[in-house]
């Protein structure tokens, strides 16, 4: 099967490591993906702020195009990866809402066909997927144990989740406490430690605009991450990873307690378990780098 | 519109501290409730129990001038501009905790969306406040270019509300320049007519349904 790509804003520049990283697991596993062609914002929770429908049309156009790059007559929908949390939402929202609520369905149609894309249907015709789901459970697990070629025995791994991809539209895990993350850095030989916090939000972008509210979100999770003992701690979602790990220096300007937690992507990790270099998981541009060895005792 | 302090009758060491904000039945906006159930996707809105699970999840509520569900009771009630000049409705991060643990099941991450985009379209959001700043300028790149450029918001945000804080930034920025992570350079789409054209039909859809 072939998947389409979303890259959205972020995954281009912040968040390069992450589309390295994830185009790089996914070659190893001989998984077909190709990017969406002059795709466009995906009307980001700051766009929603002043003009909701607009942000939904902006996504509309963004599955109008990957209908058409899949071909408009194909039976089975076409499966969009969104690696963004909030790209990944955002476009779940839009099909909601476009279905759900006949005002913004007659909107988003009308602008649509004015620009001369398919409406109807985008709901159905487009299936949005983030990379831990199809990780999980189209490649399965049991696939990516085989290709670890360097087991990550006794690193103690935080999972985090964030907030968008679990709410409001779970749609391949538990809401309140996912485990494909787990099961996937279990698979890899490495330790999960289980927290509460799993879900819990890590300052968004408050972390760059009202800091002393955001960065105080950010060094919770943090500060509980070492305080379980954790050598690493995972990311699915570009905004967390940036806030996470790019603030750690502020945060200890701000407050007492001192935290230097390496933060990488969950897809990282998977890529230095199958021996990919480097360079191909974008692992020279951390600020902290990734730990692959368990704490001396 | 005049406001008041009610003060109680027994002055008690604890009633000297009770400070409310009252307003007469006239001086409140009562079609407000309306327009925000309507912009924020659902009748569900006006079943508010109050219980205050949407302040009790959420993970900023203790930052904010109003909690969640207090927006919600002086919403339903009328008071639209103590309310859309509030920082909570920006404070909110949108990570959908209260949607998620409504009992109610009402969509509060959207009622608090609908107040943003009406405070923005009043003009009544704190100024300089840098939260509706980056909304605006957000919006304005994308619907010039089709796409965010990360590097160029950041700047946009700084210039707009103060611009010692690019020396605050400059740091991280800078790391993330070295590693490849950040540039000053414009992303876009291809077809930028087609954006226009997009936002254009909602425009006109919007004047359409007035």
């Amino acid at each position: 099967m072939k998947y389409l790509y979303f890259p959205g804003c972020s995954l281009k520049s912040t968040g390069k490591p992450y589309e390295e990283s994830i185009l790089s697991v996914f070659r190893a596993l001989n998984v077909e993906i190709e990017e969406l062609k002059d795709w466009n914002c995906c009307g980001a929770t700051a766009y929603m702020a002043v003009d909701e429908l607009k942000s939904f049309s902006l996504c509309a156009r963004n599955l109008a195009l990957a209908v058409k790059q899949h071909g408009s007559g194909k039976d089975e929908p076409v499966q969009l990866i969104a690696p963004c949390s909030a790209c990944y939402s955002l476009l779940l929202k839009s099909q909601h809402y476009m279905d759900e609520n006949p005002e913004v369905g007659r909107v988003v149609k009308t602008a649509l066909k004015e620009v001369g894309y398919e409406s109807e249907g985008l709901h159905k015709k487009v299936r949005i997927r983030h990379p831990l789901d199809i990780l999980a459970n189209d490649i399965g697990i049991e696939r990516i144990r085989e290709k670890v070629k360097k087991p990550l025995k006794g690193l103690k791994v935080i999972p985090y989740y964030g907030c968008l991809l679990v709410r409001p539209y779970a749609t391949f895990d538990d809401p309140y406490n996912p485990t494909s993350m787990d099961r996937l850095i279990q698979a890899l030989g490495a330790e999960t430690v289980d927290w509460s916090l799993k879900t819990r939000c890590c300052g968004g972008t408050l972390s760059g605009t009202i800091q002393g509210v955001g960065l105080r979100l950010g060094h919770l999770l943090l500060k509980e991450a070492i305080r379980k003992g954790g050598d690493l701690l995972l990311t699915a979602c570009p905004l967390c990873q940036f806030d996470l790990e790019c603030f750690q220096d502020d945060m200890n300007n701000r407050f007492q307690y001192k935290v230097q937690v390496p933060v990488a992507y969950f897809s990282q990790l998977i890529g230095k378990a199958f021996n990919l270099s480097d360079r191909e998981v974008g692992a020279q541009r951390l600020f902290i780098p990734m730990k692959l060895e368990a704490a001396a005792p | 519109m005049e406001t008041r302090e009610l003060m109680p009758d027994q002055l008690t060491e604890l009633g000297e501290n009770v400070h409310r904000l009252i307003k007469y039945e006239g001086e409140l906006d009562r079609g407000f409730a309306a327009e925000i159930a309507r912009l924020a996707h659902g009748e569900k809105f006006y079943t508010c129990i109050q219980c205050g699970t949407c302040s009790a999840t959420c993970p900023v509520s203790h930052f904010m001038d109003f909690t969640p569900r207090r927006i919600i009771a002086m919403v339903r009630a009328g008071f639209k501009e103590e309310v859309l000049r509030s920082f909570t409705i920006w404070l909110c991060a949108s990570c959908y905790s209260c949607t998620a643990d409504c009992p109610r099941e009402i969509k509060i991450t959207d009622v608090m969306y609908a107040l943003k985009q009406l405070a923005i379209k009043e003009g009544v959001y704190p100024k300089r406040f840098p939260i509706p700043v980056m909304a605006q300028e957000f919006y304005k790149i994308v619907e010039k270019k089709g796409r965010n450029s990360e590097g160029r918001l950041m700047m946009n945000i700084a210039l707009k509300t103060n611009p010692f804080r690019l020396l605050r930034y400059a740091k991280v920025g800078l790391k993330l320049f070295r590693r490849g992570r950040v540039t000053l350079r414009e992303e876009s789409v291809q077809n930028h007519g087609e954006i226009q054209t997009l936002l254009g039909a909602v425009d006109r859809a919007k004047e359409a349904a007035k």
